[in-house]
């Protein structure tokens, strides 16, 4: 029953991993552009929703909404006062772009908040359990994780296929110049995608900040776990980034019981092996 | 009568910076003789600097490959310069050529896995494997685990030999790196690799064997920086997993390159200089140095993509020329007013886009 229990952990971890390979397989879809400041994207949420219930006294829930808002609008200012140059520049350019914000919001997180370890506290949610039987106990707050994350899911889902504006980002995804002659401002639709991105890569933030602590520097890993997430489940597949952040969780949930430390290293070795096996990923669309 | 027509290689500026860069070479050699102690520790912080910056720069602005994850061979070299002097007891300075090939070695399986992914995808790969190995080290008792390991025999060797000895050994890792990088581009690899650099497809389409050429590139930068990591360790003598795999030997090495000019040999030279002149200058303001190179970097790239030495090499100087010229009598082509170089070095297509969502 204590693997069980591992599994269900592992799962539950693994919506919250979805969270952000979500975003980051969004903005890749859209303008083939790996974000390698995602994961401190995220971090810098953490720490806005910080000084939010810092200032005002709130809930870290209540906060998740200006969050979000902040978030998206910062996303939609630096990918169209930023990245759309660096990607005019040349894929190459794109990338180190996004690698110099990565460390430039590290090292002003690490000036303005210090190297130690914040958390969001969000009362009792975050202890409150329901007990399946004696070994199997399933955290209300991990659920509550991994409803948001399919609800973000199915709202993407939604968004893509129903919308005018998804449908103008499935139409820059599959070819950017032809989207453009049907009259598809795409400088103006990169900055929606990358707003639409840390819109949910800010309810992340917020989610693991309540999860477990934070500093400055943890940005790296959660693209880590993200682009784990989207390679092991694929990528372009949308739901493959919520298998893929299960697989992950379980992986690491299951590593860390078998040797305390081993966690995140299953979860790369997973990672590894699904490159060296299957490196199209475990649901990938048919390639072109 | 002669003929009038001459194919040549020199420019008037490499007529000069070619003798000039020998001799600050063996000014540098002389440094241990006069310079003071803490002359020589930030000697080996900018050679070594230098090192990492030009191995980076042939992966990235040579073969296309930008990686995330070159910390894996510092940190490999600075773990097998320990096994080698600690448990081997190998001299500690013998040390620094064998973690090289460790690190060469190693770089075989890493590739395996990380070219299969490409583009940016390829750069957290990297990043990812670069996790593993220092995972792997802070779960191995015998490499140290996670609290790290002391070059002791390093240690013991006497304080004035063992400054000059390092000195020694980061001054000819980094003119090592130049004059590697410039042989390189002037053989028939770096032909190829020009050619990569400038159009992958249409390199392939004219018999370049690209995928061996970017993995030959892959293993020589990995053993250039094993051997750079080794040198930095044997400088500061104790080595722990979080350190020696940090992500900031990247920010650093990319930094330098993105800055100074990617895809010439001058540009990380130039990078390196002002990577370390910045990290001087502020070093009493915490990290507001790395924020300011960040942003300067992230700038450059987008704003000024040829870098800083592009923008002096629009002046017509060429230090270390790697093409071939056609002169008659004194006029010369292409001319050495103008640096033309390919119309747009860096831009490739972009990856054959996956369908997505």
């Amino acid at each position: 029953m204590v693997w069980v229990n591992d599994i269900i952990q592992g799962i539950l971890l693994g919506g919250l991993y979805a969270l952000f390979a979500a975003g980051l397989s969004l903005v890749f879809g859209v303008m083939k552009l790996v974000n390698l400041a995602h994961g401190d994207f995220s971090i810098m949420a953490a720490y806005i929703s910080l000084v939010i219930v810092g200032s005002l006294g709130i809930n870290p829930f209540y906060t998740l909404a200006l969050v979000m808002i902040v978030m998206a609008l910062f996303g939609y200012l630096i990918q169209r006062g930023l990245f759309n140059f660096a990607m005019d520049a040349g894929p190459m350019q794109a990338i180190l772009a996004t690698f110099g914000v990565a460390i430039i919001i590290q090292n002003l997180l690490l000036e303005a908040f210090t190297a130690n370890s914040k958390g969001l506290d969000a009362g009792v949610i975050e202890n409150a359990f329901i007990r399946i039987s004696d070994q199997v106990v399933i955290g209300w707050f991990s659920l509550l994780t991994i409803i948001t994350s399919v609800i973000v899911l199915l709202g993407l889902q939604f968004f893509l296929s129903r919308t005018r504006t998804g449908r103008a980002f499935r139409a820059t995804a599959d070819n950017q110049r032809a989207a453009q002659l049907m009259g598809i401002d795409n400088r103006h639709l990169y900055g929606m995608a990358m707003a639409l991105a840390l819109a949910i890569v800010a309810i992340g933030g917020v989610f693991i900040g309540i999860r477990t602590t934070f500093t400055p520097s943890a940005g790296p890993l959660r693209l880590i776990f993200a682009y784990e997430a989207v390679i092991i489940g694929g990528l372009g597949s949308l739901w493959g980034t919520l298998v893929g952040g299960i697989i992950l969780g379980v992986a690491q949930v299951l590593g860390d019981h078998i040797s305390q430390g081993w966690g995140i290293l299953a979860g790369h070795l997973v990672f590894l092996a699904i490159l060296a096996f299957r490196p199209q990923g475990l649901f990938a669309k048919q390639v072109q | 009568m002669a003929d009038p027509v001459k194919v040549q290689r020199y420019t008037r500026a490499s007529r000069v910076a070619l003798p000039a860069a020998a001799v600050i070479v063996v000014v540098a050699a002389t440094v241990p003789a006069w310079g003071s102690s803490n002359i020589m520790k930030q000697g080996v912080t900018f050679l070594t600097l230098l090192a990492l910056a030009q191995m980076w720069n042939l992966l990235a602005g040579y073969a296309g490959l930008i990686s995330v994850g070159q910390q894996a061979f510092v940190g490999i070299g600075a773990y097998s310069l320990w096994v080698f002097a600690e448990k081997f007891g190998i001299n500690p300075l013998l040390c620094v050529p064998i973690a090289g090939v460790i690190a060469a070695l190693l770089s075989v399986p890493t590739a395996g896995l990380a070219f299969r992914l490409r583009g940016g995808y390829f750069a957290v790969g990297t990043w990812v494997i670069a996790e593993v190995y220092r995972l792997l080290i802070t779960q191995i008792p015998w490499l140290g685990g996670g609290s790290g390991v002391t070059m002791i025999s390093a240690g013991a060797i006497e304080r004035s030999t063992r400054e000059a000895a390092i000195f020694w050994l980061a001054l000819f890792v980094a003119v090592g790196s130049i004059v590697l990088v410039y042989l390189m581009l002037r053989s028939r690899m770096g032909l190829a690799m020009t050619a990569i650099r400038d159009d992958e497809t249409g390199a392939r389409g004219l018999g370049v064997h690209v995928t061996r050429s970017k993995l030959w590139v892959y293993i020589i930068v990995a053993f250039g920086t094993g051997m750079t990591g080794a040198v930095i360790y044997l400088n500061l003598l104790r080595a722990t997993p979080e350190a020696a795999f940090s992500l900031q030997w990247s920010a650093l090495m990319i930094f330098s390159v993105v800055i100074g000019g990617l895809g010439t040999i001058e540009g990380p030279i130039v990078g390196a200089i002002i990577y370390f002149g910045l990290q001087q200058l502020l070093a009493d303001y915490g990290t507001w140095y790395l924020i300011l190179i960040g942003a300067l970097a992230a700038g450059v790239v987008v704003f000024a993509r040829r870098g800083v030495w592009g923008l002096l090499a629009r002046r017509g100087v060429d230090l270390f020329p790697v093409r071939r010229r056609l002169c008659l009598e004194t006029v010369c082509f292409p001319e050495d007013q103008a640096k033309p170089g390919p119309e747009d070095p860096l831009a490739q297509e972009p990856p054959p886009g996956e369908r997505t969502l």
